[in-house]
Formats: C-alpha cells, structure tokens, sequence
C-alpha cells in the first residue's frame, strides 16, 4: 500500500543529516576569518593556547550537557569547580600524599552534586533553586577553607593543570578523553539513551521501568566530580587555588553546551555539538586578543553568539 | 454532484501537501455543506489529521484553494481559522496541563475588558454550562486538568471547541477514549448543531457512529480522495473496502477456552480518593475485560498495579508469591506490562526515533551501563514495524510525525517486545483503523493462547464482548459486578456500569 509514497523518502538535506553541521561550519567560517586577519592564528602556539583555555569549560560542558537534556541545569558548576580546587590544595597542605587530595576532592565535588540531585529529585525542589543555592553555599565554603586568600597548589597534581605530554597540554588530553567517553556514553549506553527519554518525557520514562531518580543523581553527582576535576586541574595551571576561581563559569559552559545544540527542554543534545560550542566561544575570545579588540567587545560578541547560535538552530528545525 | 457553490461552506480544491519529500496529500477534492455531518475516514496515516489541520491553519498548504462561504481563503495560523469561525478538536489532547478548566475551555478569548481583567465567576457559570452540554459530570470549572482522566479531557476539549461559536466543527477522533454513555452524548450534541447550521467533519475509525450521524462519507487512501457517498449508497464493508483498497476478508472471530493456573491475584486494594477494595484474579491464557464509565477508576487501577501510584493499599500475588511493587521497574520484573491510555503523555518520546521509543522498556531490563547492540535494535524494530504494518518511513523516522494510529502501534510493540507474562492494556486500540484492530485482536488472542495473562480495559463495549473471557464492571471506584463471557451482554455491561441495576 503506503509504500509507494514511502520510497520516496530516501532524500534527506545534509543539514538535518548532521546536527552539528551548521556550528561547524560557523567555527570553520571564524577560524578562516582569523586566519587572514592575523598571521598568529594558525601558529601551533596559539592553537594548543586555545585548546588549553576551553579545556576546563568544555569538561564542564560534558556534565551540564547530560544535565540539560534530562531537562534540568545546574548553576553550581563554577563555585563547586573552586571548593574542588581549594580542598584538593588545602588537604595537600596538611601533608596528605596529593594524589590522594586530589581524589579526596574530586569526592568532596560529587558529594555536592549528589546534595543537589537529592535536593531535587526527592524533594522536588526546582533544579534552578536548589543549583543556585548550592552556587552560594559551595562558594561559601570555599571561602571559610580559605580565609578569602588563595592557597599554593604545587605537587605532583599539578601536573593536571600545567603539565605537557610531548607539546600536547594534559589538560587537553583530558578534556578530549572525557568528551569522547561522553560521546560513547550519551550514544552507546543504555543509561545515555534513558537521559534523553527522561528529558524527552519523563512520565513516560518512568512508566518504561527507567528510575527517573537514579539518572537524575548520577548526573548531578558525575557534574559534581567534573567541577572539582576543573578545579584541580585551574588550580594546577595557576600553581595556586583561589576561591574566586570559576565565578560565572556556569554562563560560559550553558552557553556552550546550547550553542551545542541542547535544548533547554530537555531531550536534545549531543556531546560533540558541546566541544564545537565550547571551541567557538574559545576561538572568539582569542580572536579578540590577537586583533587587539577591547575586552568589553568580547563580552557584547559572546552574547551575540548564543542568541544567534540558538536561533539559526531554531530556523533549521522548521 | 448536486450541490452549488453557495451551499458549500468548505471547498477544499487540488490540496496537496508534502512533508520533507514525502507527499502525504494528493489533489484533495473535499466539500462540506451548512449544517453537515461530514465523516472522513481511512486507514492509519491516510492523511486525515493533515488534511484537518491545513484547514484549520496548522499546516500550509503546498498546493491547491481553500474555499469558505465561496472566498478564496488562507489561514496562517489556528487563530487565524478560528477568527473565521473554524474550530479544531485535535486528535491528540492538547490542553494547558497545569491550568484550570474554565482558563483551558476559554484561553484565547478568557476576557474581552480593556484591563484584561477575567470575570471569573461569569467565567464558570459559561463554563457549567459547557460542560453540562458535552455531559462532563463531576468535573467543575476550577478543577486543574492534569487532574482529569483522559476521556474526561476529551470532553474538555470538546467544550472548548463550542466555546468558540464557530461555524465548521472539526472532530479528529473525538471518541477514541469516550465510552458508550458519553458517546451517545456526543453524537446527539452534534445533530444539535447541525440543525443549528454548524458545520461537522468528523473522523472516525467507529464505523457504527459514522453511519448513524453522518449525512456524506469521504474515504482517503494513502493521501488520495476515493470518493464521497451518502451513508444508505455504501455498507461499513463497502467503506472498509475502499479504505484499504481491496475487498476485507472477513476475519472469523476465535476463541479459546483458558487455563486455570492463577497468575495475578489482587485483593482489597484500595488507593484513597480512586478506587477501594477491588479484588480481581486472572488466569493464565484468560482475557480479563475491564469496563465502566469514564472516571469509574479503571486507568488508575492499571496504573496502581504496575506501581504507579504511590498510597495504594492491598495485596498483590503474581504466581502465588506476593510480590511489593513500588515502581514500574518492579512491576516490569514481575512481568507485567501497561499500555498506558494517553500515549502522548504517558508513553512517547515525541523526540526519539520510532526504533528507540520500541526499544526502551526492553533495554532498560539490562543493567545501566550496558552498551547498545543496533544492528539487534534496528532488527527488533523493522521486525515490528512489518508485523503490525506501522506506517513510517523508517526506524529512525523521529515518531513525532507517524499518523495518531501508528504511534500506537508502536507504543504496542513497545510493550509485546518486553515478553510479558501479565499484559495490561488500557485502551489498546485507541486510534487504530479498522483493518488493524482485527490484526490487533488476533494478536491479543494469540499472546492469550500462549499462556499470557491480559487485563483489556476498554470503552469500546465490542472489543471488551467480544475478546474477553470474563467481564468486570467497576463504577465510581468499585467493583460493580462481574458477567461471564456466556451471559454477557451490552445491556447488563451498561446496567452494571450506570448502577441501574439496583
Ligand atoms: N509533520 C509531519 N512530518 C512528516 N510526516 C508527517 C507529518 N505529519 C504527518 N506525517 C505523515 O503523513 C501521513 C498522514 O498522517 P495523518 O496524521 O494525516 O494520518 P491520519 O489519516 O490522521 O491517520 P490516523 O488514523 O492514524 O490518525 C503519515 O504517514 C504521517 O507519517
Ligand atoms: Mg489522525
């Protein structure tokens, strides 16, 4: 019957085929852009520069990418990296082997994430009130560890933040592992296709047999250990944890992840799409530095970017 | 044909309409006379709703003219079609969940004073009166609607659609969840209409209702218009023939005596403010049909059994063993399965493919992290999408955009491919044509055959006499009786249900 109409079904635009085309060739597009623009661009100095400078937002994207689409967010992202960085340096300080300090943060990072998926998945507390109150709380915690001043962060672990592998930042090499684990993980697993289904509809998910409760804290508690191993890896780079490291790091990585293509809706979103995002916003910025554009520009340009990010996004879907 | 142009107050000439290459309508020729009952019918994915929603200003026509009372027109949006006086009852419900009735019933035009202040007293008295007119009972004005059964806000919607004084009525299944009472309701409100010179196409796959309301009877095929008759120049037969384009062959009922071997016992389980002390038992291979009236609590006994729904009280054995069901997760171990009644709501991931949205309930039996095996999944898939002829162009077609009908079947094969040993189904064949209920059916009879358990909740009173081996009524929350398959019949079925009996 139907089958004839059926077959002519075959076609399908390239631009539906690949969700992440249209950002991809934005980066394309900016990057041949500055390449005429400045000689420096290209230089392999400044490339592995930019890479370092996204690494930490783009580890943070991972995490809020898995969050958004199962349609929650967390704010928290930027105060819980900086109590990661400080209790890693401060229990180093009291003489701990700083691996194990390390580890001991990271620890530290997924208890706050666990606080909040408790928060909002037992007590049904909206995930925009309960990741803005841990943004305060985790801050200020970090601000009593320190006393406000920003402790030394010089061990072994610091290598995570400042170390090269050959001339490739380590750093990096961690952000690409964690965004190729991500990408694995949000299309190969059983457990990254039930945080679509939950974002997508979560009565529904619930009445698949999918525990809503239990995806919504493993991803809470996962973005809590990538925050603190932002933390780490910032306070590695600086030799030193500050308390005030990561502030409004939660715009830059939404930013990110739904210049991506997430939605804020829940059910949408792709792993790759984050690292495209997170590159863009990088590239951006580094442009600005090398064509020796006021900083305040920079700060109008991004704005721009996600809106407009978002709404060719919008245009392609219909 | 007969009828001028003045007489037509829609004249849909050559609509075509394609989606993403895919041409879905083809030169449609459609007319719709003052106070007429027009019913539409076809198969699954013939291009009913679509059609409707091009002359309700949903979709854009690609090709052809839209005549209203003999002016060229174009609706650009569903305000637009509703300013001219065209109202749509959407296939799929589609209230404001977290708001009231009346602001749901009203939304649009909730008031007309400069201030937009809302008269919310003159709100719910207009509101009453609606909801007595489409003989909603129970239900007031302020009641929010996530609250409300999805029958109950098929009837919302209904009143929502005559709150607006329009001129052509458009009904897209408008009694897929109604059962018989509230049907007869339906279809009596809409000869008043009539008569008041409203306008009414009206989609069905009930055939009965269609041949008892309507004046003209317009078939598509596959995206083509067959043709339109008066009901007394074509049987359902004829109509079904021309619907799947070839003569039905007539598919003789079966049946077969169950085991006795208990598989579900439930007793004295309650769920406060839903139902109370129901007791039921279901045999392996046995059918058990469960009816009543709409609000009598039969989803909500589905849903508490597969653990749902939190407070319930009672007792539940599944093999002899009582089991603690706490989730759908447990429910799911102990090999029960539910269609749930509302699928957009309760069942698809409007965003995932027709292959994921089959897939999930069986995937999530593995443990979290188990990777995905797709050349399994898209064989398991296309394996269903051929059994039950679900109409798509692919598996990884996103299942937002299959017809009403075949998103339910793919909810069914969501549910048949989790191997259940209880199988819960609540209103299973909600939407499905003619042709694939048989298929449906028989598919039911064989799972029964195999030794699976089935409890059918159904308002369609044929499928409930007609599959079941034995027949509970419930009323108001309560068992209300339970006939046999020898001597049940239509008219006890309806006592039992309206409490007429005693
Ligand atoms: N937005 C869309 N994008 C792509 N295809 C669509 C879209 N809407 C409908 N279709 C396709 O158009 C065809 C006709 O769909 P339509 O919903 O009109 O069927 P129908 O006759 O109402 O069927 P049913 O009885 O199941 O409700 C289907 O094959 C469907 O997959
Ligand atoms: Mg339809």
């Amino acid at each position: 019957m139907g089958s004839e109409i059926m077959n002519k079904a075959k076609y399908r635009s390239p631009f539906k085929m690949f969700k992440e085309l249209g950002i991809l060739l934005a980066l394309l597009a900016l990057c041949a852009g500055l390449s005429i623009a400045s000689p420096y661009f290209l230089e392999g100095t400044n490339l592995i520069n930019i890479l370092r400078q996204i690494s930490v937002i783009g580890i943070l994207a991972v995490g809020q990418a898995f969050i958004i689409i199962s349609g929650e967010i967390d704010l928290s992202v930027g105060s819980v990296l900086a109590l990661g960085g400080v209790v890693a340096a401060e229990v180093t300080a009291k003489g701990v082997d700083p691996i194990l300090a390390v580890l001991i943060a990271l620890l530290v990072g997924g208890l706050a994430g666990f606080t909040n998926g408790i928060l909002v998945t037992k007590f049904r507390i909206n995930s925009f009130i309960v990741t803005l109150g841990m943004l305060s709380v985790a801050r200020g915690i970090t601000l009593l560890i320190t006393g406000g001043m920003p402790i030394s962060f010089n061990s072994v672990a610091s290598f995570l933040g400042g170390g090269y592998i050959s001339v490739i930042p380590v750093s990096v090499i961690i952000m690409f592992a964690i965004v190729m684990l991500g990408h694995f993980f949000a299309t190969r697993t059983v457990m990254g296709r039930n945080i679509f289904a939950v974002g997508s509809n979560k009565r529904a998910a619930e009445l698949s047999g999918i525990n809503v409760v239990k995806v919504k804290l493993i991803n809470f508690t996962v973005m809590g250990i990538l925050a603190a191993l932002s933390g780490v890896i910032l306070a590695g780079n600086l030799l030193s944890a500050s308390p005030s490291s990561g502030s409004g790091y939660e715009l830059d990585v939404i930013a990110a992840v739904v210049i991506g293509g997430a939605s804020l809706a829940g059910g949408e979103g792709s792993i790759i799409g984050v690292l495209i995002g997170a590159a863009l916003l990088g590239v951006l910025r580094n442009g600005f530095v090398l064509l020796n554009i006021s900083a305040y520009w920079q700060v109008v340009a991004i704005g721009v970017v996600i809106v407009a990010a978002v709404g060719l996004d919008q245009l392609r879907k219909h | 044909m007969a009828e001028g142009t003045i007489d037509a107050r829609l004249d849909l000439q050559g609509i075509s309409k394609s989606f993403s290459n895919v041409q879905v309508l083809n030169k449609i020729t459609f007319k719709c006379l003052h106070g007429e009952v027009h019913a539409l019918v076809g198969e699954n994915g013939a291009g009913k709703s679509t059609l409707m929603k091009i002359i309700s200003g949903v979709y854009r026509l690609d090709e052809g003219k839209l005549m209203m009372d003999g002016e060229d027109r174009l609706f650009n949006s569903p305000r637009e079609a509703q300013a001219a006086g065209i109202a749509m009852i959407h296939q799929e419900l589609s209230l404001a969940q977290g708001i009231s009735v009346m602001e749901n019933i009203f939304m649009g035009h909730l008031t007309n004073h400069p201030l937009g202040l809302i008269n919310y007293k003159d709100l719910a008295s207009r509101t009453l009166k609606l909801l007595a007119e489409v003989g909603l009972k129970g239900v007031r004005p302020e009641d929010i609607v996530s609250d409300l059964s999805v029958s109950q806000k098929q009837l919302v919607e209904i009143a929502k659609a005559l709150s607006l004084d329009a001129k052509v009525i458009i009904m897209d299944e408008p009694t897929s969840s109604l059962s018989m009472i509230e049907t007869e309701n339906l279809l009596s409100m809409v000869q008043k209409l009539k008569q008041q010179g409203i306008s009414i196409i009206y989609i069905s796959h009930r055939l009965e209702e269609v041949f008892q309301i309507s004046d003209r009877i317009t078939v598509l095929r596959d995206g083509i218009s067959v043709g339109t008759w008066r009901p007394e120049e074509v049987t359902p037969a004829k109509i079904v023939a021309l619907m799947v384009g070839r003569e039905a062959s007539e598919t003789l009922p079966v049946f077969h005596e169950c085991q006795k071997d208990l598989l579900l016992e439930i007793n004295d389980l309650s769920r406060p403010g839903k139902f109370a002390n129901i007791n039921l038992s279901l045999c392996k291979g046995e059918i058990l049909g469960i009816s009543g009236l709409v609000g009598a609590g039969r989803s909500d006994l589905a849903l508490a059994i597969f653990g749902v729904e939190s407070k319930v009280q009672g007792s539940i054995k599944v093999q002899g063993r009582l089991i603690t069901i706490k989730s759908p997760a447990d429910a799911i171990k102990a090999g029960i399965a539910l269609v749930p009644e509302d699928r957009k709501l309760q069942s698809l991931f409007l965003g995932m493919t027709v292959g994921e949205n089959i897939v999930i309930a069986e995937t999530e039996k593995n443990h979290s992290f188990a990777t995905i095996d797709r050349k399994k999944e898209l064989a398991v898939s296309n394996g269903f999408i051929e059994k039950l002829k679900i109409r798509t162009q692919s598996s990884q077609q996103k299942i937002e955009y299959l017809s009403g009908g075949n998103q339910q079947k793919a909810v069914l094969a969501k549910w048949l491919l989790c191997n259940p040993q209880i199988l819960i189904l609540d209103e299973p064949t909600r939407g499905i044509d003619v042709g694939a209920k048989e298929e449906i059916y028989l598919l039911i009879q064989d799972l029964a055959k195999q030794g699976v358990g089935v409890i059918l909740i159904s308002s369609e009173l044929p499928e409930v006499l007609r599959l079941s081996h034995r027949i509970l009524v419930m009323r108001e929350g309560r068992m209300a009786g339970e006939l046999e398959r020898s001597d049940a019949t239509p008219e006890k079925v309806m006592l039992l249900a309206t409490g007429q009996n005693e």
